[in-house]
């Protein structure tokens, strides 16, 4: 059976990928991913805002309280020597890069077109396979439009593109106004793979402390729908890969991507949850699927499911509404 | 390296290179001033910088000096080349292995940054009694008198040595050269090669201790022979003063720096010679050459080698036409017929005019004076007195000069105008505040002139002496010429103030020469400023014709990102309008300075220095200057006229700068000063401060109890004093039954507080409606200021809580309670304060504190003010501090007179009963004293005793009244860092603790020498960085707390003031009612953690949290009641170490200097924490059974 995928240019044994979480975060990490049967690593975010944010902080912290009292002019050895920036980040890219088999895609998110760029070069020169631009922010400025959004991104992307050879994915938010079109604009612009969807920062209220809550709690299955979605309706439209990730729970969630037109399935969730085995067991389960439904190669049942194969394409569509309301009503007649 | 670089360097790195590179071992301990010296060392020692040799010396920190000392010895006798580097009581601490290491004839450099001695009071400043004490150890002892001499002189010391076979103590004065920043060529390593004779070095190994090659050396030796052995020493320090004056002939052919033994400045035909040492050399150097260009026949001889003092040298240097010598000490020798210098001048002028070698032939008049003791100034006008009193037919002999002696009448008058600095070196002084970042920006610009322009450049900066809040200012000289005078600048051409409150409370304008440019940083902008300068200001401004320039720096720093530090800024400003260089090209230079100072921080932090340099010039503007002053704001008197006429007399003149102008009859003669002069001092140094709601407060007293300078109070009274409150006064309904008609006050003393924000951090009571609103916000100063002042004012008429009725038991009670520890200069936010305070209300009326040398020290007892007080009935905690080495043997002899005058007391008690009232004998002498209320009942009954004691006519009485306090129970406190428990004092420490006596030892343990600037102590955990520590601490820290429980006898508590406020309250009260022994260890959150100080307690609750500091209470009382003394007061770990630790820079900067080896220790950290969790639980686990009983307390 070939299980085989190519994923933004990259060709993956399978298509179940570890996507950025804390188990990325060290190489032991990443090799136990790598031993629990991952096709590829796409590593925890390079947050260019944190990077500026520790150094300031650590810069801020070396200087506080010196140059003040003659007994303690400082506090710390005074050295240069040592790391700043994304060099720790980078040295892991390096070092999973050499002793890694799978492909290694780092993740970046940066708050100004020096990072980006900067930092893109950089994860090429420490041997990413790939990247993926995890542009993310609430867009908490009223003046700004869905127009002057989108157009950020393509931006984005244009770009890291013109700055390095190796493929670049772009990580999108389920929350634009004409999805369908945007992706056309990024395949246009030309990225070599959407990530569908990241999650969006939702805080919570505490009502007792009346603060703001800024957790994230894991995916659930439950989430696959909006992914889902608009896998299936891309699917066959873009030059692009599709890369599908959120509330992978098991092997169905995968294989119900794999059908939609994904080209590989990311989970963080259920790795977390279940260890970095986890991965050998929803490829096996993808596997049982496959031998039992007759397919012969993932290739084949890509996008069995999608708008442009399926049976009833206007069930991806309002239909798929329709039928909502139609079961509410039905419930309570 | 190559040939003659030239650099701006402080003394102490200068002198470091030098040895450093000559050295194979370095035996270190941290000591102001010099402990710079010992740090680099250490830091190029990790960074693998190699010495001559190409090998990287092996630097070692010890536990103490004397530990220092004895590595060296050990390492010497085994042939390596070893250094140390020290100053003051550590030098002291050195002295029997120095007598050694002389006596063994062993070639060696010890570096002294030479500084006071404690006496009367510790200072850190200069002056040459430490090596003045060390005189008779037999090292040879050579002088520097600048920063160049000193990088020189460290080298020809070495060489010397090796050759000579005697140790030398290089010496150069403490601060003044130091840390003075200044322009020199450095050595070049194939000239220092070229300096050492390989052959001596291999002599000097070959001479160390081999099994291969086995001899003894060390014996005891009998009256037979020891006096004959001593003397055979005598020609290896005959012939030492020629191989130095033939290393420094050498030298000179290698580097073109001439030195000799002796240096003479001055006229060929002199006939007033002033002979001196160190820094001050340079000064009558300075006043010769103006003197002689008026004619006068004078001149200098600049002692280098003092010690062997070589007569044939000196003679040689003196002019043969010399009348009259006044040679000045830079130390005291009461009692004596004169200090050391001069002593060695009159011998040898006595000698040499005797045996008929004096050139010229006549006896010159010999006198002898002191001067400059703690780095009090010695300025040209000081040094023409003593060449002016030389004139005199009796001149003064052992005269001072620089002070006004009006009790002995020793001090020369001086002219304090008398100005002899040259016009083409341009003068600045920049007042900051050390949080600013003056200092180290003006470090960097005497970097960018000193080494990118032919220009010369000094810096030299003086501190505050305060940690929080603390004023710094830098004396700064640019000039064309070598710059080498040693004095503080009075008569400036620039000034810069850096903050404009500075320009509404001194007179930042009395060293402005006429013309002078005045930089204010100012928030008024150049059309409103002049309306805000004090009438004195406004007049001098005019009468000097000083030119105005304002800034709004902080504005500029806010918007460009850079907070508080307005460095950039003002820096930027003095280049555009000094015209020391070009503007552009300073600009470019400062920016080509950010760059490679910051550019390692990231391109962040370039960008915004970058940003604040751009955005400068178009907010610099110049500002028309009215003809008349017409202010009507005067400069506030310093302290209040309510204060005590001592505080006003002498505190205040201290607290004003001007303790210099104090004469000799204004301060006490044996160093007690009166407690509880800091509030007095009012010195409002925080922008934000807290802000009680009442509305929301549940009055649990976690604010004041965490408070580190006691500036939330809390007190409970009748409603009815209300009636007088002033407007705004807050007030609440006391939440607690039983007080019908009773208000709570929760006071902020607004002018005292410094504005750290544990307070509101530790606030659990939070608005029922509005988000981020507490029971107690910070909030801008200045609207509240006058009210806060009134409200204080009137709090403090409110009678204090009767003690007795206050509940110590909790920490709610503990509110109540007056600090008797109050507005120190700790830093804002300390961690150690806090428990000092909480000590000072449980205790301190009958407290005895014993203080080892530490941030606890200064900010418990460096002038000008003092933090501990009385209350009032005029009780509180009676405080000394000795040394740092020996506070717990200092303690434990206030606790043996405290025993023998209680023994003393109760016997002569018996004595008298038939004469007193014999039921109030029995009474007392058989009263419980534990509880507060048992111990008020106490203080009633011996008031009377006391009442009918003085109707007594008998000796006995009048004894028992010298001793009848002692009957009411004394409160013994040992207090300390970990510097000094877990190493300096350690044995000591141990020694006390076994002693079984009723001490209390309280350990502020920062895990870090703090007061020193952050030093590994054995307390530093597995894995921390810290100086002498850079690649992280390979060790775990030390478990005080359970080697102290194998004795079984003492009271331990490990407590966390932010983790469990009421375990500490319990640990502090069972510890003190606890008859023997007791060590308290209390984590204390710390600036050398690398914290935001305003998150210390939540640091401590992770510690808990994380097993870092589990909480623990040992309690021998519990095991004689045959249950179990260990008690472990905190869960199991919730957290993992790691994520207590990365929250603080000490561990976060090895991850990211070793990342691996971050990794790795913290690893290894994590798994020590773990294992001791088991021992803890365990032995929590235990029957009392399985702990020994011990014999020596009874309960």
């Amino acid at each position: 059976m070939d299980l085989t995928t190519t994923y933004m240019g990259l060709n993956l044994k399978h298509p179940v990928v570890a996507s950025a979480s804390p188990l990325s975060g060290t190489l032991e990490g990443m090799k136990r991913l790598e031993d629990g049967g991952v096709a590829a690593i796409v590593m925890f975010s390079l947050f260019e805002e944190q990077i500026r944010h520790d150094n300031e902080a650590f810069s801020h912290l070396m200087e506080s309280g010196t140059q003040s009292f003659a007994e303690s002019l400082s506090y710390f050895p005074q050295t240069d020597a040592y790391d700043v920036g994304p060099d720790s980040y980078l040295e892991l890219v390096r070092r999973a890069a050499e002793d890694l088999g799978i492909p290694v895609i780092a993740s970046l998110n940066c708050v100004t077109s020096e990072g980006w760029v900067q930092y893109a070069r950089q994860l090429q020169e420490a041997g990413a396979a790939g990247l993926e631009l995890n542009i993310y922010g609430v867009h908490a400025d009223l003046e700004l439009s869905g127009e002057q959004v989108e157009q950020g991104y393509i931006d984005i992307l244009k770009t890291v593109k013109s700055n390095v050879a190796i493929p670049v994915a772009l990580k999108l938010s389920a929350f634009f106004t004409a999805m369908g079109h945007f992706a056309k604009r990024l395949d246009a612009a030309g990225a070599d793979a959407l990530v569908l969807f990241n999650r969006f920062f939702q805080p919570d209220i505490d009502i007792n402390e009346l603060e703001v809550q800024p957790t994230l709690p894991l995916s659930s299955a439950g989430e696959i729908r909006a992914p889902l979605l608009w896998i299936a309706l891309l699917h066959g439209h873009l030059k692009a890969s599709l890369g599908a990730t959120r509330g992978v729970e098991d092997s169905d969630e995968v294989i119900k991507y794999l059908l939609a037109g994904a080209d590989v399935v990311m989970t963080t969730s259920a790795l977390l949850r279940n260890g970095p085995d986890y991965a050998t067991r929803m490829v096996e389960g993808l596997r049982q699927w496959m031998e039992g439904r007759g397919f012969e190669s993932v290739g084949q049942m890509r996008g069995a499911m999608s708008h442009r194969n399926v049976a009833n394409p206007r069930a991806f569509e309002r239909a798929n509404y329709l039928r909502v309301l139609e079961s509410f009503k039905s419930q309570y007649r | 390296m190559q040939s003659s670089v030239v650099t701006t360097l402080e003394g102490n790195e200068a002198v470091a290179y030098t040895a450093y590179r000559l050295n194979e071992v370095c035996a270190i301990y941290p000591i102001t001033p010099s402990s710079t010296m010992a740090e680099l060392a250490d830091q190029w020692a990790a960074e693998g910088k190699p010495n001559i040799w190409g090998n990287i010396p092996l630097v070692v920190e010890m536990q103490s000096e004397g530990g220092a000392a004895g590595a060296a010895h050990g390492a010497l006798q085994t042939g390596a080349l070893t250094t140390t580097f020290t100053a003051s009581q550590g030098l002291l601490l050195m002295i029997p292995n120095m007598y050694k290491i002389a006596g063994e004839l062993t070639p060696a450099v010890f570096h002294v940054a030479a500084r006071s001695l404690a006496a009367q009071g510790l200072s850190i400043f200069g002056d040459h009694s430490d090596v003045a004490a060390v005189r008779n150890t037999g090292f040879a002892q050579l002088a520097s008198s600048t920063v160049q001499e000193a990088h020189d002189m460290a080298l020809l010391a070495q060489a010397t040595s090796l050759e000579a076979r005697v140790p030398f103590v290089h010496f150069f004065d403490g601060f003044r050269t130091s840390h003075e920043v200044n322009k020199l060529t450095l050595i070049a390593d194939e000239h220092m090669r070229a300096m050492i004779d390989p052959a001596l070095v291999r002599q000097h190994r070959a001479r160390g201790l081999n099994p291969d090659n086995p001899f003894i050396r060390g014996t005891a030796q009998n009256p037979d022979v020891y006096f004959q052995a001593r003397e055979t020493v005598n020609p290896f320090y005959a012939q030492l003063p020629a191989i130095l004056q033939e290393r420094m002939d050498a030298f000179a052919a290698l580097t073109g720096r001439s030195y000799h033994l002796f240096d003479y400045y001055g006229a060929a035909d002199a006939e007033r010679v002033v002979v001196i040492m160190g820094s001050a050399a340079q000064t009558c150097r300075e006043t010769v050459a103006y003197l002689q260009r008026q004619g006068e026949k004078c001149g200098v001889v600049n002692v280098r080698l003092c010690l062997p003092f070589s007569a044939e040298h000196f003679l040689a240097a003196l002019p043969a036409s010399v009348k009259a010598i006044a040679v000045l000490d830079r130390t005291k020798l009461p009692g004596s017929t004169g200090e050391p210098l001069y002593t060695d001048v009159v011998t040898v002028i006595a000698e040499a005019q005797a045996n008929g070698s004096l050139p010229g032939g006549s006896m010159p008049r010999v006198t002898g004076g002191r001067y400059g003791l703690s780095s009090k100034e010695f300025t040209p006008a000081m040094a023409r007195a003593v060449f002016d009193e030389l004139r005199a037919a009796a001149p003064k002999n052992h005269f001072t000069v620089g002070i006004n002696d009006d009790v002995s009448h020793t001090s020369l008058d001086y002219d304090p105008a008398f100005d002899i600095e040259p016009d083409d070196v341009m003068r600045s002084l920049f007042i900051g505040l050390g949080a600013d970042g003056t200092v180290g920006a003006n470090k960097n610009s005497i970097k960018i002139i000193g080494e990118s322009t032919p220009l010369h450049a000094q810096g030299y900066f003086v501190y505050d002496s305060k940690k929080s809040g603390s004023q710094t200012v830098s004396h700064m000289r640019f000039g064309p010429n070598p710059i080498n005078s040693p004095y503080l600048i009075r008569s400036a051409g620039f000034i810069g103030c850096h903050q404009f409150n500075f320009i509404e409370k001194m007179d930042v304008l009395e060293s402005a020469r006429q013309g002078a440019i005045l930089l204010l940083n100012s928030p008024y902008g150049a059309d409103e400023v002049w309306d805000h300068l004090p009438r004195s200001a406004q007049q001098q401004i005019i009468d000097k014709q000083i030119q105005l320039y304002v800034i709004d720096a902080s504005s500029v720093a806010r918007e460009t990102g850079m907070g508080g530090r307005t460095n950039t800024i003002m820096q930027t400003c003095f280049f555009a309008i000094s015209g020391v260089l070009a503007r552009e090209e300073a600009i470019s230079k400062i920016k080509e300075s950010i760059r490679k100072t910051y550019g390692k921080k990231g391109d962040e932090v370039v960008q915004k220095n970058f940003a604040a340099v751009d955005q400068t010039l178009a907010n610099l503007h110049r500002v028309e200057i009215p003809r008349q002053a017409d202010s009507s704001i005067e400069i506030p008197p310093v302290v209040s006229h309510e204060a005590p006429e001592f505080v006003q007399r002498v505190t205040a003149a201290m607290m004003a700068g001007k303790g210099d102008q104090l004469p000799v009859s204004a301060l006490p003669i044996d160093g007690t000063y009166p407690s509880g002069t800091t509030r007095w001092e009012k010195r409002n140094i925080a922008a934000f401060v807290p802000v009680w709601e009442p509305d929301i407060c549940i009055q649990c007293g976690n604010c004041s109890f965490v408070c580190p300078h006691s500036v939330i109070r809390g007190k409970f009274y009748p409603e009815a004093l209300l009636a007088s409150a002033p407007e705004g006064f807050q007030s609440a309904a006391i939440n607690g039954r039983g007080f019908p008609d009773t208000r709570y006050t929760l006071q902020v003393y607004v002018e005292d507080c410094t504005g750290c924000g544990l307070c509101v951090e530790v606030c659990p009571a939070k608005s029922l409606q509005q988000s981020g609103v507490k029971a107690i916000n910070m909030k801008p100063k200045e609207a509240i200021l006058a009210p806060g002042r009134q409200s204080v004012g009137f709090f403090e008429q409110i009678p204090v809580n009767d003690r007795s009725q206050v509940d110590f038991s909790s920490v709610r009670g503990t509110q109540f309670l007056e600090p008797l520890f109050e507005f120190s200069g700790a830093c804002a936010g300390c961690g150690e304060t806090p428990y000092v305070r909480l000590l000072s209300q449980l205790f301190g009326d009958r407290a005895v504190i014993a203080n080892a040398t530490g941030c606890s020290s200064i900010y418990g007892g460096n002038l000008p003010s003092t933090p501990w007080t009385s209350n009032g009935e005029g009780r509180g905690p009676a405080w000394s501090n000795s040394l740092f080495e020996d506070n717990a043997e200092f303690g434990l002899g206030f606790r043996l007179s405290a025993d023998q005058h209680l023994e003393m007391a109760r016997q002569l008690a018996q004595e008298l009963k038939g004469q007193l009232e014999p039921a109030l004998v029995d009474e007392i002498l058989d009263a419980p004293q534990i509880a507060e209320s048992e111990i008020r009942a106490q203080r009633l009954r011996v008031a009377q005793l006391k009442a009918a004691l003085m109707k007594l006519d008998s000796e006995k009485a009048r004894d028992l009244l010298s001793v009848v306090d002692h009957l009411v129970r004394r409160s013994v406190w040992i207090v300390g860092g970990d510097g000094w428990a877990y190493d300096i004092g350690s044995s000591g420490l141990d020694h006390v603790l076994a002693s079984g006596r009723n001490i209390n030892v309280l350990v502020l343990d920062t895990e870090v020498y703090s007061n020193t600037g952050g030093q590994m102590s054995k307390a530093t955990p597995l894995g921390a960085v810290a100086k002498f520590a850079a690649a992280g601490k390979p060790v775990a820290k030390k478990d005080l707390g359970l080697q102290v429980i194998s004795y079984g006898n003492v009271y331990v508590a490990r407590v966390a003031m932010g983790a469990n406020p009421q375990q500490t309250l319990l640990a502090l009260r069972e510890a003190e009612a606890y008859p023997g022994p007791s060590l308290v260890l209390a984590y204390s959150h710390c600036i050398a953690h690398g914290i935001n100080m305003q998150h210390g307690l939540r640091q401590q609750d992770l510690a808990v949290a994380s097993g870092h500091w589990p909480l623990i209470r040992y309690n021998p009382a519990l095991r004689q009641a045959d249950k179990n003394p260990f008690v472990l007061d905190s869960p199991r770990p919730t957290v993992k170490l790691k994520d207590y630790a990365l929250n603080e820079l000490r561990y976060k900067m090895l991850s990211r200097t070793h990342p691996a080896e971050s990794e790795h220790l913290m690893g290894l950290a994590q798994q020590v924490v773990d294992q001791k969790w088991d021992i803890y639980e365990e032995m929590a686990s235990r029957s009392g059974s399985h702990f020994h009983p011990d014999a020596a307390v009874k309960l």
